[in-house]
């Protein structure tokens, strides 16, 4: 029984990571900050939960040089579902808090990096579109350039430099990552020594 | 043969070398060694303070940077401005309507800032028009001209727009006296002293809109009135004018109006005016004025003539005015920063007279007059004298204060400053300008409040200041520091059109609140199209609306057919971006009036009849993007009766090619 129980400070844990799940609901999770000589200033998208946010109707403004598609988050499916997932999240880490079982903790670890492995990977995929999928009759084509901005850091292009990383929802999401790992750790450990 | 005695002949040489020292010191010695530290802002640095300047003949106002003394724009005000389409757009018309008509033109004099407390609050800067009387508003976080009434029974609107230390009033007054606008014009010049009266005028500012309104004017007696000043603290209540020609000349006033050894200045006490208001004692004067009134929202003034006026007269309502003599001719009427000292400045005087506040309370009180003016008492000039500057130069002018007990006088024959003493009364330093200064400005110097770090000075000759540039030279302006004892000259730039008076300010004041664009969502302009899918051509009658949008890089629409010659074409230009810092201009082949300049969010017209057949193209004169350039498109013009269809588009042919050719 002991081994397949999970510690008290574990279960308390996994509730702190359901309410910080809720909290990335709210909160932008990605953004891209992008700084050019005629915008001093800076520009930024934000990516949260459901749309997209920050300066997007100027970068759209700017893109159509390019030839790049506008943003408009009605275009993302990703945005409809997001919510529903990170709430299923905060919903399962509940789940395994209260019922306090090692098996399910491992479960929810694997789903969890799962969805964030695929989440980046959907991210990625989303850029590599936006930067190589461009309108042949845009005014400017720069033979082999691509406009793909990172994934994760600094990148030129063109006269812009952008720099890609997560914001607060998304590093809430790591630390809860972090967390969730430590607490399979500790649980592994904890049934090795009660063998 | 004597020997020559070597070491004479060196001393002799040595004199004759020496000589040129002796010259009168020119600028150059003048500038202290640090003023480039100083008055260097580095490039991608803000200034310290706006500097707002009074345009004089140009009819606009300048926005400078101190202490750099870098222009940063002109705010078109009574002049027409073809460069932004000011005054020549459907939309700015009215703005400069009159009861004489589209008047395109002003002698712009004098600025300032809106006070609470006596203490500049960075909303509003007032601006007069000396020549057609005027008073505008100008919006502090657009930078652009929201407002403007016209002066009835007015000529030469000088002594404006001086504010008393809440706003509630701006005041107006005649420098030309004139017949009243009721009474018949058409009189002998030389029945001055029957027919013409000077009048001056009570503008209300609304506390949170900054409308105004002449709440009412007072009728006083025909002479000149040339600039005036709020009292404030303990003399808020009162406002002070200036006068010249008491002695009623009407023609060769250079030496008919200089002719008393003392003219006035004219204490008005406008609590009493609105008592006497309030209580019915005004009389309805049926008169013409316009005023005209600029809406951020649609983007468009209106301009209304209104016909009726309160007229207070001084003469029947006796304790309204009061006459204090100042020598000669005074110009400037300065108030120190506790209301307690007036500064007169007789132009001709070889002394500045302050008058005390509340000797002139007492001498008032006690009935010490000499006698009256025209029904106005006199009072005695001892009676409300506190005491003269003696010999501080010639020609004194204005005044400013630096809240530290001390008065800044110019001086336009000397052509100098003054730095003097109110208390002692005693010239402390004085400094050259070049040349020949006219007013002055310390920031916040005519407030309660002065924030005394630098001085500028005005001056109407530049001469041999700059690089010559034919006979027409530019005009000047002097910055000084004055934060130390001695007053040190460390700049000086040239200016737009003619400086007059001036105002400065903190720049923390009014940096944060500029508005960078109009929401697009906003605009209710009757023609806006807030998105390609909007535009349209539409014909009623000989009158086509072209309801068009901009953004980076294109027109919409970019080609459109079937004007006919005689036909009057509205461009409706409404620029589409929503961003900082990218406006689109708008001009075409042949306009006889002049460009539109049109900011993110905001629609403006312009009219074009079409005079010629042929193919005219328009283009965006401001070069907004990479593809500036590109930004461009044609209308067609047919002969009157073709039968050419009206079609628009954008990015595709109609006609299609084809079918166009074949025709």
């Amino acid at each position: 029984m002991q081994k397949t129980r999970l510690q008290k400070w574990i279960r308390l844990m996994l509730l702190l990571c359901s309410g910080a799940l809720v909290v990335v609901l709210f909160v932008p999770m990605w953004r891209i900050d992008l700084a050019a000589p005629q915008y001093p200033e800076g520009l930024m998208l934000m990516i949260y939960p459901n749309h997209i946010g920050g300066n997007v109707d100027i970068i759209n403004g700017l893109n159509h040089y390019i030839g790049m598609k506008t943003l408009h988050s009605d275009d993302f499916m990703e945005f409809t579902v997001l919510p529903y997932i990170i709430a299923a999240f905060a919903a399962l880490f509940l789940l395994v808090a209260a019922v306090g079982r090692k098996k399910l903790l491992n479960i929810l670890f694997v789903l969890f990096v799962s969805f964030g492995i695929l989440a980046m990977y959907d991210f990625w995929r989303w850029e590599y579109n936006y930067g190589h999928n461009l309108n042949p009759d845009a005014a400017i084509i720069v033979p082999g350039m691509a406009y793909q901005p990172p994934l994760i850091g600094y990148k030129q292009l063109l006269n812009f430099g952008a720099y890609s990383m997560p914001d607060i929802g998304g590093w809430i999401f790591v630390s809860v990552g972090v967390i969730l790992f430590l607490c399979v750790i500790a649980a592994w450990r904890h049934s090795k020594k009660n063998k | 043969m004597k020997k020559i005695p070597v070491h004479l002949i060196v001393i002799a040489v040595a004199i004759l070398l020496a000589l040129p020292s002796c010259k009168p010191k020119n600028a150059g010695n003048a500038v202290s060694s640090d003023a480039a530290e100083k008055t260097y802002v580095a490039p991608g640095k803000y200034d310290q303070f706006y500097n707002f300047v009074s345009g004089g003949f140009s009819g606009q106002m300048s926005v400078y940077g101190l202490p750099s003394g870098r222009l940063l724009r002109v705010v078109p005000i009574f002049s027409v401005n073809p460069e932004s389409g000011y005054g020549y757009s459907e939309e700015t018309k009215p703005m400069l309507n009159t009861s004489h008509g589209f008047v395109p033109w002003d002698d712009q004099h004098h600025t300032e800032l809106s006070q609470t407390n006596g203490e500049i609050d960075g909303r509003w800067i007032f601006a007069n028009a000396n020549n057609t009387p005027r008073v505008a508003r100008v919006d502090l976080s657009t930078f652009r001209t929201t407002e403007i009434i016209e002066l009835p029974n007015s000529a030469g609107n000088h002594s404006s727009p001086f504010i008393t230390e809440n706003t509630e009033y701006v005041v107006a007054g005649t420098r030309f006296s004139v017949p009243p606008d009721d009474k018949n014009g058409d009189v002998p010049i030389n029945t001055y002293k029957q027919n013409f009266k000077g009048t001056i005028s009570f503008i209300s500012v609304g506390k949170e809109d900054g409308k105004m309104d002449i709440a009412f004017q007072i009728q006083c007696p025909g002479v000149n009135f040339d600039l005036s000043h709020a009292g404030k603290g303990k003399s808020h209540g009162w406002f002070f004018f200036s006068c010249y020609n008491t002695e009623q000349a009407n023609t060769l006033l250079e030496v008919n109006a200089s002719q008393k050894d003392k003219d006035f200045i004219m204490a008005v006490n406008w609590k009493k005016a609105e008592e006497y208001l309030k209580a019915g004692k005004g009389r309805k004067q049926a008169v013409k004025y316009a005023h005209n009134v600029y809406d951020e929202k649609t983007h468009s003034a209106t301009s209304e003539i209104r016909t009726e006026v309160t007229v207070l007269d001084s003469k029947e309502l006796k304790d309204i005015c009061y006459f204090m003599p100042c020598p000669k001719s005074p110009h400037g009427c300065d108030v120190d920063p506790t209301g307690e000292y007036i500064v007169g400045s007789g132009k001709l005087a070889a002394l500045i007279p302050v008058f005390s506040f509340d000797k002139m309370i007492k001498a008032i009180a006690a009935k010490d007059f000499i006698g009256d003016y025209d029904g106005i008492p006199v009072i005695k000039y001892e009676s409300a004298l506190y005491g003269e500057v003696q010999k501080p130069g010639l020609g004194p002018l204005h005044t400013e204060f630096d809240g530290k007990g001390n008065a800044y006088t110019t001086f336009f024959v000397s052509s100098e400053v003054v730095k003097w003493n109110i208390k002692d009364l005693k010239v402390l330093d004085r400094v050259p300008t070049y040349y020949s200064v006219g007013h002055l400005c310390i920031p916040g110097g005519d407030s309660k409040k002065p924030d005394a770090k630098y001085l500028i000075a005005y001056n109407k000759i530049t001469k041999d200041r700059y690089l010559p540039t034919g006979p027409e030279l530019a005009q000047s302006a002097q910055l000084y520091d004055i934060s130390g004892d001695k007053m040190q000259l460390i700049l000086d730039f040239p200016t737009i059109g003619e400086p007059h008076y001036a105002q400065a300010v903190s720049a923390d004041l009014i940096k944060g609140k500029s508005v960078k664009f109009y929401k697009i969502g906003e605009n209710t302009n009757p023609f806006v199209s807030k998105g390609e899918g909007e535009t349209k051509v539409v014909r009623t009658g000989n009158r086509v609306d072209v309801y068009m949008t901009c953004i980076r890089s294109h027109f919409s629409p970019d080609n459109i057919e079937g004007i006919k010659m005689g036909d009057d074409v509205y461009f409706h230009v409404t620029n589409l971006e929503q961003d900082w810092d990218v406006p689109h201009g708008f001009a075409i082949k042949g306009a006889n009036t002049a460009e539109l300049l049109i900011m993110p969010g905001e629609t403006q017209t312009l009219k074009w009849p079409a005079e010629k057949v042929g193919m005219f193209p328009f283009y965006c004169t401001d070069f907004c993007s990479a593809l500036h350039q590109e930004m461009q498109g044609y209308i067609r013009v047919s002969p009157a009766g073709s039968n050419v269809p009206l079609l628009f588009s954008t990015g595709k042919n109609l006609p299609a090619v084809d079918t166009a050719t074949k025709k």
